[in-house]
């Protein structure tokens, strides 16, 4: 049980004590964050070793009718999460101190990385939808505070300010979704929620009001715009949001409260067609994008469409193995591709590293292949489990997953196989891959290397379980974990695989076409439009943005003139009262004494008549 | 029989502070400021000191409640002599867990407010403006400790005249026409109360607030009639939407003490009277009037978050943040729910703590750049970066995230709100939900605005430094802030017997 305590506050303390750290303390910074992540890692690894169920809550909160509570609540798939998440951290913390040398701010950093892991930690254990709550939010303020975190990058405070905001308008529908849960269970805790009955139209519409939450977190469609602008953190940063926190938690609560989910086939189509949505859109924006960040950002968007489609034809298990395989191999990529940032300073694909980089070519290549579910990489055998649950799941929402992920894996293998190529293979390029993007700030290739240890070590250390965690689904034990069903590849897998092959293929032999060149000219006109994304942000900018702030603009004037000029007006209206008194009061000595006499007689009569009575 | 002492004590040390300090020669001005920092520690000393020997039950032994035969508020100590045995006016203090934490938070932002006003006067005459501090103090101490609705009410009049000084002599260029404004809307609230006070005692033929809770001894038709009036004079002073328009023109005009004072405790002043008195007093007319204020509350929320979305000066912003702040406070007493009650209790104590660190943070930085438009202001992260960060904080507890003290009252309230269903209610709920996320919007373009970028000549030629005083000042608040929003308990745990009370006689 203290374990299971000890596991977000210790990173959580350590994050609120390294913001005190005076910014020249370096070395202590990075000691402190380091420190807490590992000792989060060695808790959660312990806990999934006791292999039991922990429960402990105690009361936060009583506001009469409904008890708030704190506590924890760990079961073996949460402790294995856990895990995880210490462990991208750790990889990042590490990773963090090469990558921002130099960077004077590394300090606060460093400790808003560490509450960050502290907050995803609380998300994982709470037992409680309050507390969960907390961690969920404390993720969005620390995401915004780190993809600020550049200053030289102008759109930083921009993409910060989306990124927190578009989630909390999906929170929004959280916060409210969990009032509705709490207030008809009359308890909060997760446990008490799940085992309560409630009527189909609650369960309908607070399944539906988390949904919107979890698709802010886990960037679904079409509140999923702001994870390709969160480019602009620092790349760790991205590993650390992309594989550990953010984006997992919301596929991880989903799958937290999947019986509350299941309840309501309304809730299971709409994730269904949000799902697909999601898929799609992801995979086929990050074909069309030159910086190797965005096709990440985009394939992420792509994979989470993989997590919530499993969940969405009742396969929390096969969810939550993408999950984890996903998270070791999108941080992989990410810190590759922090890798090649800081070797060449820019984020557009440079060409022809292979030979400077080995290490982290292969490294790439091995975190691309489980990407596209290459066998027999970690991914391969993830995307193959949610492949065959939407497969044999009835109705036309199974077929419509089922179909979106078909069409999303050779478009998955096409792009990672295109980002490999014009990163790592061919001539060095100076110029451009794309028409309208600015050239690379930044020196070229050939004097590019692979990063010191301090950097080399983490991505050495994600990339065995991105290339072997798949075959994990052979040991019983970890399916035990998870609550996985054994593997069953049979003839169905040779489809997917088939499929693979002819993405991949296709990307190369653009590529051969055209020298060397961009294997995306093959997009043609639509390329520009799948590169923003099909234009969901300016929709969005247009359906929302701008009709708000002209609200706020009209309130504001409408404030002003109507209750401020109605107050202004009252206090006219009585100043030419008083105006029109103070006349009447200026009157000739003759008539004023005629008034002054009047009142004495008044007064003398009302007296005499109150007096008798 | 230490705790009628204190009560007392609480009262006359401001008191006797501030009449010493008006009293000092022009000549010691830093002096008086020290001064008044003393006498306002030893007025938090004391409201600590309260805290022990809290004993419900003893205090009530001669008390007129116990003859009227009904369980009175589970007051701490209390204190009731007779004042002018003629006109049958009694002068009765009480405290209980429902004005604790209030007194508490009074004391400490004084204390706060006259150390800033002594180590960082803001012009001449800093004893004068540390005494009115001390006034001030006594008055809205005095309306959280009145267990008398006259005792209420003449200390709910206190506080005018100061604050009024203190904006129209220390305040901003626009400072005469802010403080008449905040004049002339207070008298129109007081004068609407005091009607209400004297229809209240006429009809219940007692002014005793342990007597009259509950609403036993007044007819429906008084209560209605009472509460009305209690309505609009508190939604003054709280404010409510459409009676806010003082608050801004205040705000922005005053000095930074005196903004925090106003925000941090004297609109608590209109929230503690609408669940003391208009929840009280009047139950059956705030539960016939509930509709028609949650309608206003959420008005209020959403208004407010809409306009501070287009403010462009920092200070007002943060003014308007309030009026969305007390929207989700009123919304919690207008469900007259434990739940909704309990989230007033909390957005109450939070918003003056969050929001009197908010208008220090604003001073100090208008202070420095010597404006407070949001486009002259920006990149105050390059030479602040610990100010900025500590705005950061204060905005971010202040748009409600969990964990941090603002968060509580309104989620709180959108609970209250749904505890009671219905469609009027859930969408009430609902819209209120909304308006957090509104608020999250306008604090994070503030934040962009005045953090981030590049800095202007304004900012690039600051001192970003913040003197010792000044973290002393900012340092308890933000403190707190993390503190309330971990344990919000050590909040609604002391006011619990009253809560229940108060809700019991509505369930009745």
């Amino acid at each position: 049980m203290i374990a299971a305590v000890a596991l977000p506050v210790v990173p959580a303390a350590a994050g609120l004590l390294g913001l005190l750290v005076p910014a020249c303390r370096r070395r202590v910074a990075a000691a402190l964050a380091v420190g807490a992540t590992a000792a989060a890692l060695a808790l959660a690894s312990w806990l999934v070793a006791a292999d039991r169920q922990v429960g402990w809550s105690t009361s936060w909160l009583d506001v009469g009718g409904v008890d708030i509570t704190a506590g924890v609540w760990v079961t073996p798939t949460a402790a294995l999460l856990a895990v995880v998440v210490a462990a991208v951290a750790l990889a990042v913390q590490v990773y963090s101190p090469g990558y921002l040398r130099g960077d004077d701010r590394y300090g606060p950093y460093a400790a808003q990385v560490s509450l960050f892991t502290g907050a995803m930690l609380l998300v994982v254990v709470a037992s409680d939808l309050f507390l969960l709550l907390v961690g969920w939010e404390v993720m969005g303020l620390c995401s915004y505070v780190l993809i600020a975190h550049d200053r030289r990058l102008a759109e930083a405070p921009r993409a910060a300010v989306k990124a927190f905001l578009v989630t909390r308008i999906g929170d929004v529908g959280f916060l409210l979704g969990v009032v509705l849960l709490g207030v008809g269970a009359g308890s909060f805790r997760i446990a008490d929620v799940l085992a309560h009955t409630y009527d189909p139209a609650t369960l309908t519409a607070a399944g539906l009001l988390l949904l919107a939450g979890v698709a802010g977190k886990s960037a679904q469609f079409p509140l999923h715009t702001w994870l390709p602008d969160a480019m602009a953190g620092p790349t760790p940063i991205s590993a650390l949001i992309h594989a550990a926190t953010m984006v997992a938690a919301g596929v991880y609560v989903l799958a937290r409260l999947f019986p509350l989910l299941a309840g309501s086939a309304t809730t299971m189509a709409a994730l269904a067609v949000v799902a697909a949505a999601t898929l799609l859109l992801g995979a086929f924006a990050a074909t069309a994008q030159d910086d190797i960040k965005r096709v990440l950002a985009w394939s992420t968007v792509s994979q989470l469409g993989y997590m919530t489609g499993a969940l969405a034809v009742a396969a929390p298990a096969a969810a939550m193995f993408h999950l984890v395989t996903h998270a070791a191999f999108k941080a992989l990529l990410f810190l590759a591709a922090g890798a090649v940032i800081h070797a060449v300073g820019g984020n557009l694909m440079p060409g022809g590293l292979r030979r400077a980089m080995p290490v982290t070519f292969a490294v790439s290549a091995v975190g691309l292949g489980a990407l596209a579910g290459v066998p027999p990489l970690s991914g391969f055998f993830s995307k193959e489990g949610v492949l065959v649950a939407a497969a044999a799941a009835p109705g036309w929402t199974g077929w419509l997953v089922w179909s979106a992920m078909l069409l999303g894996v050779p478009v998955t293998a096409w792009y990672a196989t295109r980002l490999l190529l014009l990163t790592f293979f061919g001539p060095a390029r100076t110029d451009p891959p794309g028409p309208e993007t600015t050239p690379p700030t930044a020196t070229v290739g050939r004097t590019a290397n692979d990063p010191p240890w301090s950097m080399r070590g983490p991505m050495l250390a994600l990339a065995a379980p991105a290339a072997v965690l798949g075959l994990a689904v052979f040991a019983a034990p970890w399916r035990s974990l998870l609550g996985l069903a054994p593997p069953h590849l049979d003839a169905a897998v040779a489809l997917p695989t088939l499929l693979t092959v002819l993405g991949a293929a296709g990307a190369w032999w653009g590529w051969r076409r055209s020298r060397a060149g961009d294997p995306a000219v093959a997009l043609g006109r639509l390329r520009p439009w799948l590169a923003v994304g099909f234009g969901v942000d300016a929709v969005q900018s247009a359906v929302v943005v701008r009709p708000v702030t002209a609200l706020a603009r009209a309130t504001r004037n409408a404030d002003a003139v109507l209750v401020g000029g109605t107050v202004a007006g009252v206090g006219r209206a009585v100043s030419r009262l008083g105006v029109g008194l103070l006349a009447a009061h200026r009157a000739s000595l003759p008539r004023a004494t005629t008034f002054a006499l009047a009142g004495v007689l008044l007064l003398t009569l009302a007296l005499a008549v109150g007096g008798v009575r | 029989m230490l705790g009628p002492v204190l009560l007392v004590a609480l009262l006359a040390v401001p008191a006797v502070g501030a009449a010493l300090v008006a009293l000092l020669p022009a000549r010691h001005d830093r002096a008086g400021g020290a001064v008044a920092t003393g006498f306002a520690a030893v007025a938090l000393l004391v409201s600590v000191l309260l805290w022990w020997g809290r004993d419900p039950g003893s205090a009530h032994a001669d008390t007129a409640a116990l003859t009227a035969g009904q369980p009175p508020a589970a007051a701490w100590h209390r204190v009731d002599v007779a004042w002018a045995p003629d006109l049958h006016l009694r002068f009765t203090l009480s405290l209980d867990g429902l004005s604790y934490p209030l007194v508490l938070l009074t004391t400490v932002l004084t204390l706060l407010c006259c150390l800033h006003a002594w180590r960082r006067p803001p012009g001449d005459r800093s004893a004068v403006l540390a005494a009115l501090l001390l006034v001030i103090e006594v008055g809205v101490l005095g309306v959280f400790l009145a267990g008398d609705l006259i005792v209420f009410f003449l200390f709910f009049e206190v506080v005018l005249l100061p604050m009024y000084a203190v904006i129209a002599g220390w305040g901003g260029p626009d400072r005469r026409r802010a403080a008449r404004l905040f004049a002339l809307y207070s008298l129109f609230g007081s004068v609407l109360l005091l009607v209400g006070v004297l229809v209240v005692v006429n009809a219940a033929g007692s002014a005793d607030l342990a007597t009259l809770t509950g609403g036993g001894a007044l007819p429906r038709s008084v209560q209605l009639a009472a509460f009305t009036l209690f309505a609009v004079a508190f939604a003054v002073k709280a404010p409510l939407w459409p009676l806010h328009s003082w608050l801004p023109a205040a705000h922005t005009q005053a000095p930074t003490v005196g903004s925090v004072l106003l925000a941090g405790v004297m609109l608590k002043t209109g929230t503690y009277g609408l669940i003391r008195v208009g929840l009280g007093v009047t139950p059956e007319g705030l539960r016939a009037a509930a509709p028609y204020l949650g309608v206003l509350a959420v008005a209020a929320i959403i208004v407010g978050s809409l306009v501070c979305l287009a403010q462009t000066e920092l200070k007002s912003l943060i003014a308007y943040s309030s009026v969305g702040h007390m929207g989700f406070v009123i919304l919690g007493i207008a469900t007259a729910t434990p739940t909704g009650l309990n989230a007033a209790v909390l957005g109450n104590i939070a918003h003056g703590v969050v929001t009197g660190l908010l208008f220090f943070l604003a001073g100090a930085i208008k202070e420095r750049t010597r404006t407070g438009e949001l486009t002259s202001l920006g990149g105050l992260r390059e030479p602040a970066p610990r100010l900025a960060g500590l705005l950061g904080f204060a905005a971010v507890a202040s748009l409600g995230l969990p964990g941090l003290a603002g968060f509580w009252g309104e989620a709180l309230a959108v609970v209250a709100a749904a505890q009671l269903g219905g469609p009027l209610w859930l969408t009430l709920a609902v819209l209120a939900a909304v308006g957090g996320a509104l608020a999250a919007a306008y604090f994070l373009r503030m934040l962009r605005k005045v953090s981030h970028g590049d800095p202007g000549p304004a900012v690039s030629d600051m001192d970003g430094r913040a003197a010792r005083v000044e973290w002393t000042t900012w340092a308890p608040l933000a403190a707190l802030t993390l503190t309330l929003g971990l344990a919000p308990a050590l909040v609604t745990e002391p006011a619990r017997d009253v809560v229940a009370e108060l809700t019991a006689e509505e369930a009745r």
